[in-house]
């Protein structure tokens, strides 16, 4: 099935994948010419390939669906998915994955600032680096990193745990490197597995919350 | 939010069409800034002893009566050109002189810009009005750059439009919000700047203006930006031979490069740089915060 944006309007493909009809569509998407909000709450189990770059919130909210972007994303992507697979071959701009909750977002390119932001559970898998501020406040789930990471990373992070390959400029407050175990490299190769993405996982260093920040200590008791 | 949009031309080729495509790229930044629009174009420079400026009008200006002026007080040999609500004046005096001069005798009309190749031409309403009344599809250049403005740091009127001109053939266009504008306006008056309104941005391009002055490159302007700007911002600012592209260390004000063998593009979105021919094989990529990108033909 194709669908041409330079003839149908956004609106129209968006509701066909909120609809019953998708499920089990196979859909090509040509002439996205970066326009926003391509994919968005999409609710069936489908396959969506996108040829060409998008814009503002591509895939957001996505539950079920496997969504493949050619090309560049704008900022926001997979922005609250839920579940499904997100894929895009190029780079991502600011805040892909915020505040996601579940499912997969791959994105073999680079990703800008504030990657993962308030993080929820989602996986994220970068082949390339990621800007400043990434993870920030980020609850759970895991980010890998197959490239570096730039300032502050994991700053004010609760339980997500971070993977990366590369350098980290500088870790924001109360995110620290802790040591890479076995049950982490065990999930860290089945994560690059799922990403296809072939690193092997004893090349990464692992951060993670000290848990200085957002536990209550008694010597603070008297600043309540 | 705000709209901005530059395209450089690599190919002589393109020259011919600069103001088609730049009006298809301000076109898709129209939902970004629907509120007022303007551009910056830099062609047919004059001479080395000619200076031109753009001045900014009304519906009712007497350019005939302006003309006379000019000519009887300042350059017989003056010569206006009238573009909807703007002229564009080429005059066979100092630059500094004209400046000077327009700004003491010419209270009727506002100057846009001023040099040897950079004309301005910026209105309130939305883009799509702004670039047919002023005709930029048919316009012709080597590089140009636009703004589509969405108010939110002062009123919505034809003189707080972008660009700013920040100087002999120097422009600047801004997506975001200074934070420290009017204290520093109120330092770079006493140092001798020039401002015709209280918006954040007409600052940044005043401050640039004032760091050239001094002696400093653009680059060191532009770093300099960097330490004493304090707020959001992509700038996109315009020279005679070129462009250049710098963020705040923050970055959330989006910003897009891509540059093919024919020619270089910004934009507030890559909805812009998809208008453009050889799109597809472009090299695309997000600038990075605090970096310097600039682009320089040989004058």
């Amino acid at each position: 099935m194709k669908f041409d944006l330079a003839g149908q309007g956004i609106r129209e493909f968006n509701r066909f994948l909120h609809g019953p009809e998708s499920e089990g569509a196979v859909v090509e998407v040509d002439n996205p010419s970066g326009c926003h909000n391509l994919a968005v709450g999409a609710l069936q189990n489908c396959q969506v390939t996108v040829n060409g770059h998008v814009g503002y919130y591509c895939a957001a909210m996505n539950q079920q669906a496997e969504i493949t972007v050619r090309g560049n994303a704008g900022p926001g992507l997979a922005e609250n998915m839920m579940s499904g697979i997100v894929r895009v071959q190029g780079n991502a701009s600011q805040y892909c994955g915020a505040t996601a909750h579940g499912g997969l977002l791959v994105v073999e390119g680079n990703a800008s600032s504030r990657c993962g932001i308030s993080l929820k559970g989602t996986d994220i898998i970068v082949g390339g680096s990621i800007g400043h501020m990434s993870a920030f406040m980020a609850q759970t789930g895991r980010l890998v990193v197959c490239g570096d990471a730039a300032e502050s990373m994991g700053d004010s992070i609760y339980e997500a745990r971070i993977y990366v390959r590369g350098k980290v400029a500088s870790l924001g407050t109360d995110c620290i490197e802790k040591p890479l175990e076995e049950e982490h490299l065990k999930e860290l190769e089945e994560l690059l597995d799922r990403a296809q993405l072939n690193h092997s996982a004893r090349e990464f260093k692992r951060y993670g919350s000290a848990r200085r920040l957002y536990n209550f200590d008694v010597d603070n008791a008297s600043l309540y | 939010m705000c709209g901005i949009v530059g395209l450089y031309t690599k190919n002589p080729d393109l020259q011919s069409s600069l103001g088609a495509l730049l009006s298809a790229m301000l076109i898709q930044m129209a939902d970004r800034g629907p509120d007022s629009a303007g551009f910056a174009i830099y062609h047919d420079p004059v001479d080395a002893e000619l200076i031109k400026v753009t001045l900014q009008g009304d519906h009712d200006t007497d350019w005939q009566l302006i003309e006379q002026k000019i000519a009887n007080e300042l350059d017989p040999a003056v010569k206006v050109s009238r573009i909807a609500t703007h002229a564009v004046v080429t005059l066979s005096v100092d630059g500094d002189k004209a400046v000077e001069w327009i700004d003491g005798n010419l209270d009727m009309v506002r100057m846009t810009s001023n040099g040897r190749s950079i004309e301005i031409f910026k209105e309130k309403g939305h883009p799509q009005e702004v670039i047919e009344t002023f005709g930029l599809g048919d316009m012709t250049g080597t590089h140009a750059l636009g703004h589509t403005r969405m108010a939110t740091e002062s009123r919505v009127t034809t003189e707080h439009s972008h660009p700013f001109s920040t100087g002999m053939d120097l422009c600047l266009v801004h997506n975001g919000s200074l934070s420290n504008h009017n204290r520093l306006r109120e330092k770079l008056r006493a140092d001798g700047i020039r401002f015709q309104t209280d918006n954040d941005s007409e600052v940044a391009a005043g401050y640039l203006t004032w760091r050239l002055k001094q002696g400093a490159t653009l680059k060191e302007s532009m770093q300099a930006a960097l330490a004493d700007l304090d707020g959001f911002y992509t700038f996109a600012i315009g020279t005679k031979n070129g462009f250049a592209v710098l963020r705040d260390p923050i970055a959330c004000k989006p910003a897009v490069l891509a540059e093919t063998d024919d020619w270089v593009a910004m934009s507030s979105e890559y909805r812009s740089i998809a208008q453009l021919p050889g799109n597809e094989k472009a090299r695309v990529w997000e600038p990075n915060p605090a970096t310097i990108y600039s682009w320089e033909r040989e004058s």
